[in-house]
């Protein structure tokens, strides 16, 4: 086969890490129109769209690629909002390499790239919000049965998307006092811009959904008084209660879990003390304990804080780093350090009650663990000291208890975690429906919005089959 | 947005209004707290539910001014909203009839203590309070303290009302008369509850106290107001306020309060360089 197009993506625009570190904007400067259609050229528009495949939420691909690369931008948003309500969320923030681009026909070409399926469907999500709103976007008066959603991360951005779309009402129930979950509090501005995820939220809201923060449920609103109002509902809470490892020193000031460091300077705008008034600590020597995306956010953060000194910990090697491959290169030209195989044992106290240091043990990777990667053993007498003002936790969430401890009917499985069923959500108690982190476990974004895509089919098949009885 | 009601100064740097806060007033139970905002650049605070009127969609909250978001809070009046309200956040306090209880509060934390007070007093409890401040106008809550107490004992520090001295004194007065205590409450400054504490250790007294780490979002998602109660890690938002004061681990807990003392300071002193010299407290 002649092959006319290039062997890599279309290069992306980033600012220069030298600049970007002292500053919270968007590393990633995203595509023009002229560079989006170019990288759109190296489509193949295989006749078995295996990328459609690798997508949880199964966008037409190559049908948006083809609108991009005839310039008909409309076209290709047309398409993608039948898939998808966070186009541009996920356009930045999949793990495209695992999955739509994983698949893609031109990146198995030996010495070839995979089409920038995530960078393009970016560009066309990022295009829609520069236009005016169309008739049909707007609130519809129709409804079809009242839905509620608990939780307004991307699982619950989803399912109220789609349940409005469908001509449902549906009202978002929010803890805390903003919306986007995750999206708000967790990923950072420069991965994932706050001003896109409200205009994200906003496009819902012109659909008809109803958003109401400070909405603690099994708080401020039981189970109960939501059973009684609505005709179904969805529970999207996610996997927000941080785990510590427990090392002695735990409790020392100067010691954080990611989800405190990251709300504190995402949601709370931290970064922007005191011109907002949440407090945070510019630290000067910062450990970060872990190897998941919310370790690279963490240390990436850090950085721009100011701190001379970023190192993240991790008990595996770089082949087994859970983060993505994008962020930790990120991470690396920003001048975060690297220890691999290694573990914090305590944090040590300055004398004050302020952490002065973190005692580490070197380990070596033994047999493969149950879930099938080589499990880490410490190496006996290896210990050694980082000097540290700062030491941020990034060893995962669990479920919160908050509204599980106060719902006693819904099924929980060992961990914690909701028993749903995988096709379509439904959990043990008729009407309501789960997904995302609080049935899967700390997860990715995508997969909380495919659970949603589902569970808004089922809940639209309970809805109407229940009212025709 | 929260609208205010109404408003008293009820002691210098100390102010009592109610909230319409309909959702929360309605679930709301005695020992459980609200997280607020004040404005889109404001931080989040915890304050107790100092009570609440079911009927009329109601809360009240007493603070003191002892920073930027509360002096800010001091000069809203009425008509005026709090941009945000969370709650009732966390576990109730446990009541029951258990016979007679000892109820022992100071500074702000009269105004956490109240609420369990009456709803201990309604359980059928005899009810002996202790309330101490530094002098007689910083007692807040005299008259409603009173009006669930079977005793209502003050304690002053300069002797202007009641007993002259500090509550634990007062404390060892009523157990040193014969007094039966079947449970104990002491909540305010922390000082004051690690003092009560060693107080109630020393008496043989059960005690529980309501602990006022720093939050964030008070739901359990961060870790932010861990506490250490009998060498475990607790979230006092979540598992909390509440504990067995005998377990709590004072010294960890009173050091991290003191965690963003430089910061805080930054704030509060843009806050007067933009607003003035905060006379009105």
């Amino acid at each position: 086969m002649a092959v006319t197009f290039s062997k890599w993506k279309t290069p992306i625009k980033e600012q220069d890490p030298e600049v970007r570190r002292s500053n919270f904007k968007e590393v990633c400067l995203g595509y023009s129109i002229e560079e989006g259609m170019k990288e759109a050229a190296r489509c193949l528009q295989c006749k078995t769209k295996p990328c459609v495949a690798g997508c949880p939420v199964a966008i037409d691909i190559p049908s948006f690629i083809k609108c991009i690369r005839e310039g008909d931008m409309a076209g290709a948003a047309e398409v993608m909002n039948k898939y998808t309500n966070l186009p541009a969320v996920c356009g930045r923030v999949c793990p495209q390499e695992t999955q739509c681009e994983e698949r893609c026909t031109v990146g198995k070409m030996p010495g070839f790239e995979p089409v920038a399926i995530g960078k393009l469907e970016r560009l066309v999500a990022d295009w829609k919000y520069t236009q005016e709103k169309t008739a049909s976007e707007k609130a519809q008066a129709a409804s079809k049965g009242r839905v509620a959603v608990v939780g307004s991360g991307p699982s619950g951005l989803t399912v109220a998307g789609d349940l409005a779309k469908k001509g449902y009402e549906v009202t978002i129930f929010e803890a805390l006092h903003a919306a986007g979950g995750v999206l708000i509090y967790g990923i950072p501005e420069f991965r994932l811009p706050k001003s896109i995820v409200k205009m994200e939220i906003d496009a819902m809201q012109d659909l008809g959904v109803k958003i109401e923060c400070n909405a603690v449920v099994g708080k401020n609103i039981t189970m109960q008084e939501i059973m009684e109002e609505f005709d179904a509902c969805y529970i999207a809470v996610g996997a927000g209660a941080p785990h510590f490892q427990g090392v002695p020193g735990t409790t020392l000031n100067g010691v954080y879990s990611a989800s405190e460091y990251l709300t504190r300077i995402n949601l709370m705008h931290g970064y922007e003390f005191p011109g907002y008034d949440t407090p945070t600590k510019k630290s000067k020597k910062v450990v970060v304990i872990g190897g998941g995306n919310v370790a690279m956010d963490s240390a990436r953060s850090a950085k721009r804080l100011g701190a001379d000194e970023v190192t993240i910990v991790y008990r595996r090697s770089l082949k087994e780093l859970p983060a993505r491959i994008e962020e930790y290169h990120h991470a690396v030209e920003e001048g975060i350090v690297f220890n691999w195989l290694t573990n914090p044992t305590e944090y040590v106290n300055n004398g004050e009650g302020q952490l002065c240091g973190v005692k580490c043990i070197r380990m070596e990777l033994g047999e493969p663990d149950a879930s099938g990667r080589r499990r880490p053993v410490p190496v006996e007498g290896s210990e050694f000291f980082i000097e540290a003002d700062c030491a941020i936790e990034a060893i995962g969430q669990g479920s919160n208890k908050v509204l599980l401890s106060t719902f006693p009917e819904m099924k929980l499985n060992k961990w914690g975690y909701i028993e749903a069923d995988p096709k379509t959500g439904a959990t043990s108690v008729p009407g309501v429906y789960a997904g995302g982190d609080i049935v899967t476990g700390a997860a990715t974004v995508i997969l909380a919005m495919g659970a949603g895509k589902d569970a808004a089919e089922a809940i639209d098949k309970y809805i109407t089959e229940n009212k025709s009885k | 947005m929260f609208k205010i009601v109404s408003k008293q100064k009820i002691a210098p740097k100390e102010f009592d209004i109610w909230v319409e806060a309909e959702r929360i007033a309605k679930h709301a139970k005695a020992g459980q707290f609200v997280v607020l905002r004040v404005d889109d650049q404001g931080e989040r605070i915890p304050l107790t539910i100092a009570d609440y009127d079911k009927e009329k969609g109601l809360i009240r909250l007493i603070f003191q001014v002892v920073g930027k978001t509360t002096a800010a809070m001091s000069c809203l009046n009425v008509g005026d909203s709090i941009k945000d309200i969370s709650g009732p956040l966390g576990t109730p306090s446990e009541v029951e009839k258990f016979g007679t209880v000892l109820m022992v509060g100071g500074g702000v934390g009269i105004a956490a203590l109240y609420p369990i007070i009456k709803e201990l007093k309604l359980a059928g409890n005899k009810v002996i309070t202790i309330l101490g401040g530094r002098t007689s106008d910083l007692v807040i809550m005299k008259e409603e303290c009173a009006k669930y107490s079977d005793e209502l004992i003050i304690t002053t520090d300069d002797g202007s009302e009641g007993m002259k001295g500090v509550v634990t004194e007062a404390m060892k007065m009523v157990v040193e008369r014969g007094e039966k205590i079947d449970r104990c409450w002491c909540i305010g400054p922390s000082i004051m509850m690690k003092f009560g504490t060693k107080a109630a250790a020393q008496l043989g007294l059960p005690i529980t106290v309501s602990l006022n780490p720093l939050m964030l979002d008070g739901t359990g998602m961060c870790g932010c107001c861990r506490v250490t109660v009998d060498n475990k890690i607790f979230f006092a938002c979540v598992d909390g306020p509440e504990f067995d004061g005998h377990k709590v681990n004072w010294d960890e807990f009173m050091s991290r309060l003191r965690q963003y003392k430089d910061e805080e300071k930054i704030s509060m002193d843009k806050f007067e360089a933009e607003v003035g010299e905060p006379s009105w407290q």
